[in-house]
């Protein structure tokens, strides 16, 4: 392949994003110069627990939180499990009924299977063809043993944007508490928990810019969960350890930036996401957008190309310099495709064929171009290669 | 994860294609992940002289269906049936442990082709039965 061509474009802002400059500049002090414990009475200490209660203000700040229903993580899957077993732990004597989606993140999934092979029933409501969750699903499920509702604010693989107010208004009147992961639609989405009924929610650092390794958990004034390790005070003595200092400090940044720019990021993402749907779908044949065309994440976009399969099209857009994902079962580890995939009514073949692109912050309009172009020359090659579409041929040849 | 040698031949598949009025034609599917591969033998005077292959499947399926064809042109029928995946997995300095069965798909698919073979010229006998059998055993475990 032509040296030349290789630029490399990230296209994977799902997967995780590149810090951005201002959050690394905030992090830099707390490695070295305030490198106090928290816990400590004197000044570096002092300066420590300073940094990290403005940062929790800043998380809170930007999602209509108080600063005392923040606690902070060690990622969003991290969040996920203590919101899902700390709600089991706490309410077991009410009952062990579970409620959440066909197309969770695996953070949430395994969570409630955790809680199944303890003896928790789960009812899993399924999303229609683009990927959406009823309300009146959810509804339905609710029994008098519910303990919790978990439905995700929007999905990291199709970029699914869930009626998450309706589902909280709904779970609010009948009395259950509602989690939702919003670990992907931080920063794309407006987030203000005075208008949500959401009583806990997972964030993570390093999908807006911050750095990975630290997420948080928004508890709801009023909701009590169990004790998540023990051991020392943090975090209000739920959460022992002492504190990751720079990364929350990261992440209180990263979100205050994020928050603040949402509607402008949301927008031009909006735009770049369209325009790039539009060409390939419009100058590739034999593709299908998974998900729904608007209820959608700005920065995502994700195809089913038919008659080639996932990991072949990464590698080779790779040797193009694009860096992109797919839910194909060959990618997956399990040999299964995306469950999320498949909760869309994707057969596996067309599963296989599957491509995330998800821009972000340093993509532009003038990425699409070249992504086409590489994507048309990949996509050729591999159905020239294919059982499949010989398959296809000739019997549109016979018609 | 891919050694260099399975980039080279993903990059750069050898027998890629189809062969017009093969002589034996062999398809699979994986039964671990739904992957595809057909591949196609002009056979002469019991000397495999030419090999294609397509397939639907991940780098590792592509490389060692080049690799595979790539090790059996010029060999004769018999031997050709003794190729076995950890063979072509060799010769590609390795897969990665999931993805040994990507190579299977290769292995089963030149002996679905053989199979064909063998019927249509009363070529099977005790020699080479159980081969034939085993190989129809992974095509339905997918192992
Ligand atoms: C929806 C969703 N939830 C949870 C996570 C897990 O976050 P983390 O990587 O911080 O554990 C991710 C990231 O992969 C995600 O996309
Ligand atoms: S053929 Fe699917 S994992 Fe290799």
């Amino acid at each position: 392949m032509a040296q030349e061509e290789r630029k490399f474009v990230y296209l994977d802002n799902a997967a995780t994003t590149r810090m951005r400059p201002e959050v690394l500049e905030a992090m830099l002090p707390y490695f070295t110069e305030h490198y106090g414990n928290p816990s400590s009475l004197y000044e570096v200490g002092r300066d420590a627990k300073k940094a990290v209660e403005l940062a929790r203000e800043k998380v809170a700040r930007a999602i209509g939180a108080e600063p005392s229903e923040i606690v902070f993580t060690g990622s969003g899957s991290e969040a996920d499990n203590w919101a899902i077993k700390g709600v089991a732990q706490a309410l077991e004597k009410k009952g062990r009924h579970i409620v959440t989606s066909a197309i969770e993140h695996h953070a949430v999934l395994h969570s409630v299977e955790a809680l199944a092979k303890r003896g928790w029933e789960v009812t899993y409501v399924p999303v229609d063809d683009q990927g959406i969750v009823d309300p009146a699903d959810v509804e339905r499920a609710i029994r008098p043993d519910t303990v919790l509702v978990t439905i995700m604010m929007a999905n990291n693989e199709i970029g699914t944007v869930q009626p998450v107010d309706e589902i909280g208004r709904i779970c609010r009147a009948k009395g259950v508490w509602f989690h939702t992961d919003a670990v992907q639609a931080a920063g794309a989405l407006p987030i203000d928990m005075k208008m949500l009924s959401v009583d806990l929610c997972s964030f993570s650092a390093h999908k807006i810019y911050g750095p990975k390794g630290v997420g948080a958990l928004y508890i709801r004034k009023g909701v009590r969960l169990p004790v998540f390790i023990d051991g020392g005070g943090q975090e209000r003595k739920r959460r022992a350890g002492t504190e990751n200092v720079p990364g929350v400090v990261g992440f209180g940044r990263a979100f205050e930036l994020a928050a603040s720019e949402q509607p402008a990021n949301a927008a031009r993402l909006t735009e770049i996401r369209d325009a790039a749907i539009a060409r390939i779908m419009g100058g590739i044949p034999h593709v299908r957008l998974n998900g729904h065309p608007t209820k959608r994440l700005p920065g995502n976009a994700n195809f089913s190309f038919q008659f080639i399969e996932g990991e072949s099209l990464l590698l080779l857009l790779d040797m193009y310099g694009f860096a992109c994902s797919s839910g194909s079962a060959c990618t997956s580890g399990s040999l299964d495709p995306s469950h999320v995939l498949l909760a869309i009514g994707l057969v596996h073949e067309i599963a296989h064929g599957s491509l995330r692109v998800t821009f972000g912050k340093e993509n532009g309009l003038d990425d699409i171009e070249p992504l086409f172009e590489a994507l048309v020359k990949v996509v050729d090659r591999l159905r020239e290669m294919s059982p499949l579409y010989d398959e296809y041929l000739k019997a549109e040849g016979k018609k | 994860m891919y050694s260099e040698k399975v980039m080279d031949h993903f990059m750069h598949p050898r027998n890629m294609g189809e062969i017009e009025n093969a002589d034996a034609v062999g398809t699979v599917g994986n039964a671990k992940c739904g992957d595809i591969m057909r591949i196609f033998l002009k056979i002469e005077n019991g000397i495999v002289v030419d090999a294609k292959f397509k397939t639907f499947g991940c780098g590792s399926a592509i490389a060692t269906s080049s690799m595979a064809t790539e090790m059996i042109i010029g060999k004769s029928i018999d031997e050709v049936l003794q190729l076995s995946n950890k063979a072509v997995a060799e010769a590609l300095d390795g897969l990665p442990p999931q993805k040994m069965h990507c190579s299977l798909l290769a292995e089963q698919a030149v002996k679905a082709a053989l199979k064909e073979y063998y019927e249509k010229h009363g070529l099977i006998d005790d020699s080479n039965r159980a081969i034939f059998a085993e190989a129809e055993d992974h095509e339905h475990d997918g192992e």
